[in-house]
């Protein structure tokens, strides 16, 4: 029998030399005459293991991890398509602790299924959302979502159903689902994952979305730094497509659902709602003010749902498996489930999709394994560039969009990134006004002009000139961009740097 | 320009089209000449002044040519915090050139990136479409050797 051999294509794993493996794997086969069926999937998101090559046994899927050409030859010699003893056999990959002790929903099919390929979505729960929203009149599907308690995962955590509901009552032919895909965010990978590794996932809940309410025409603004996503999704929208998923007549509904990638080009602030919505028009991504929202008058001023990715992908299963089945996880206010980055400076790098209320001491360590080197880990940033730094006495916090809240702290789109113990606070509090200045939108003078003279009041304070003075200008430029901002990139760069003050200060006080 | 005007020509009546005519010219030649304003202007209804307004904002698109491969060095916090500031001092000293800049062989544009959505394997890079993950100083020593040598893809 045909051996079936899984080699992720995913980016991460492609950066680690997946495609070295996957080649030398083909070519030790064909040289040993041995006929292997080799399955591209997407990452199990254990990357320290990666290149992982799995392979399909009786029992369920074998890893063997990491795998580099030159261990090729010898994983042959112990048949390890027959799940042979080797120094990498790692056992059952979905025995392994960090996948098992996940509760994966929206990732469900992630590392597991081929994402170009329709027939393997199928065969794993795929369109089994849309074919029963299909079934259901707008209000319907909307209300489904609302009481599944799900709230956007692009940052903003707003209720994704109330958002619906918002468009669904705006009067207009032409509506818009436009999909955020700007993952800006310094240690989020989730949304590239998705696309990358189930982009049938997104694609149908798009889909659904369109159907909520009566959108016609759907983008998807996708980052251009990521060339592999755009690949795949256009390859998976075309199949969709063809198979009649996509296109004038959803399923034989009647009812149209066209969709398209549309790249954007390098700029953070494209990220936020309105200046994505500009970008798209072609125009420059200066943030607009709010009222009218997007919901009213979005792209080309018509009502647009503009959600992000990990949002739109999480509404198949939603309506799949129901509501209830969906707040059944979490805590509090924050139901279902988060997909977790943890990345930087960190032993198990990875994604970990957990339910809400998990705290961040078991993520960095039960699951992260601590720090890369071993060192203590001294900092972790939680949510993004504009996410609070927080130290070790805050590691009992659970992730809970309410919990980080009370102690001045984001959740924002789950990335966490780990620092040792050589951080300079000081230094990654300047980088902070640093990245600020090179993104804004130029729109409003507290952001403009607050990040530029941030920066170099920072110079000083890393300088050891005037500190104490300087610590003073520093709190003062923040406190007027906190409430003088227009949108989120301004008025929350004061996070990073007030929170790197207020649990650092030795950083910022004892310089020579 | 015959190439541009290809291009605008399949650019012309799709829905917010500037952009997406924008990579594809750069695309096509690693750029955006200033010379092509006035056609795209035209063909948009856009002022040459709001053509070159939208090229400026983003920092994906340049006017002017870049080398054969882009190199583009990740400077956001996870590959901070896993030394990408050693391995830029590095990579500007091997290159000798700075962020913005060419090889004076016409290999490798240098360019900073934040985030490359590879931060559990940080410190990052991408060499035209291709990521890199952990990488130091020996690997990016390889990187750069390969791809002046054009075995890369
Ligand atoms: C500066 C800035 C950058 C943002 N970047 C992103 C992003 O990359 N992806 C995203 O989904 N949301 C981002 N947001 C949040 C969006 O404005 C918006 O809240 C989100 O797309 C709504 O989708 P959701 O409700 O599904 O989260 C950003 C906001 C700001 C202020
Ligand atoms: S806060 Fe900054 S990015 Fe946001 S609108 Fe104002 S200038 Fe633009
Ligand atoms: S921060 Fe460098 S890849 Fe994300």
């Amino acid at each position: 029998m045909t051996v079936t051999v899984y080699i992720p294509r995913d980016s991460s794993a492609l950066s680690l030399g997946a495609e070295r493996t996957a080649k030398a794997i083909a070519v030790e086969a064909k040289k040993r005459d041995i006929e292997i069926n080799l399955v591209r999937n997407g990452s199990r998101g254990m990357f320290w293991l990666e290149p992982m090559v799995e392979v399909a046994t009786d029992g369920g899927r074998v890893a063997y991890a990491p795998v580099q050409p030159e261990d090729v030859a010898g994983l042959f010699d112990a048949d390890f398509l027959h799940a042979g003893a080797h120094p990498l056999n790692l056992g059952l990959t979905e025995e392994i602790p960090y996948f098992k002790n996940q509760q994966r929903l929206t990732f469900e099919r992630v590392g597991v299924t081929d994402p170009v390929s329709l027939d393997d979505y199928i065969a794993h729960n795929g369109y089994q959302g849309l074919q029963k929203a299909l079934k259901l009149g707008g209000a319907e599907i909307v209300k489904i979502v609302t009481d599944s308690g799900l709230r956007g995962r692009g940052g903003a955590a707003f209720p994704t159903g109330i958002k619906w509901n918002t468009v669904l009552g705006a009067k207009g032919t032409q509506k818009y689902i436009v999909c955020n895909a700007d993952e800006g965010d310094s240690g989020t990978f989730s949304d590239r994952m998705i696309m990358e590794d189930d982009p049938f996932v997104l694609i149908e809940g798009m889909t659904i979305a369109s159907i909520a309410v009566g959108a016609t025409q759907g983008y998807i603004y996708l980052r251009s730094e990521y060339p592999h996503a755009l690949k795949t999704l256009n390859t998976a929208i075309a199949s969709a497509y063809n198979a009649g998923y996509l296109g004038d007549d959803v399923c034989g509904s009647s009812k149209a659902f066209h969709l398209e990638v549309r790249r954007a080009a390098g700029a953070y602030v494209c990220g936020e709602e309105t200046s994505l919505l500009e970008s798209l028009e072609g125009k420059r991504g200066l943030v607009r003010f709010k009222p009218p929202l997007p919901a009213i008058e979005g792209l080309f001023g018509k009502p647009t749902v503009v959600n992000n990715v990990i949002s739109l992908a999480t509404v198949p299963i939603i309506l799949n498996k129901g509501s209830q089945y969906y707040a059944d996880y979490g805590m509090g206010s924050s139901r279902g489930t988060l997909p977790i980055q943890l990345a930087g400076n960190i032993k198990h790098g990875g994604l970990v999709e957990l339910a809400f209320g998990a705290t961040l001491r078991e993520l960095l360590y039960d699951f992260g394994g601590g720090s890369a080197n071993g060192k203590p880990i001294r900092a972790v940033q939680v949510g993004g560039p504009l996410g609070a730094f927080l130290p070790e006495s805050q590691f009992d916090t659970p992730l809970d969009y309410e919990e980080f809240n009370k102690i001045w702290a984001v959740l924002g789109h789950g990335g966490i990134v780990a620092f040792d113990d050589t951080v300079d606070m000081a230094k990654m509090a300047r980088y902070a006004f640093e990245f600020c200045a090179i993104e804004s939108c130029g729109k409003c003078t507290p952001c403009r002009i607050g990040s530029t003279r941030g920066a170099e009041v920072m110079d000083n304070i890393i300088n050891g000139k005037d500190v104490q003075k300087n610590i003073k200008l520093v709190r003062d430029l923040s406190d007027t961009m906190l409430h003088g901002s227009l949108c989120a990139l301004g008025g929350m760069t004061p996070y990073p740097v007030l929170s790197a003050m207020n649990h650092f200060a030795a950083d910022f006080e004892n310089r020579s | 320009m015959q190439l541009i005007e290809q291009h605008i020509a399949a650019h012309k009546n799709v829905p917010g089209a500037l952009l997406p005519l924008l990579h594809a010219i750069q695309d096509d030649i690693g750029y955006v000449p200033q010379d092509a304003y006035k056609s795209i202007g035209k063909a948009l209804n856009l002022s040459v002044a709001e053509v070159h307004g939208v090229v400026t904002f983003y920092h994906h698109f340049r006017t002017e040519p870049v080398g054969r491969y882009i190199l583009q060095i990740c400077r956001a916090e996870s590959c901070q915090s896993m030394g990408s500031e050693k391995l830029e001092a590095h990579v500007k000293a091997e290159l000798g050139i700075d962020y913005h800049q060419t090889t004076a062989d016409g290999a490798l544009t240098l360019e900073p990136v934040y985030c490359l959505g590879n931060c559990a394997c940080s410190p990052a890079v991408m060499l035209n479409d291709e990521i890199y993950g952990r990488v130091d100083a020996n690997k990016i020593n390889q990187i750069i050797s390969e791809a002046r040598a054009g075995e890369l893809a």
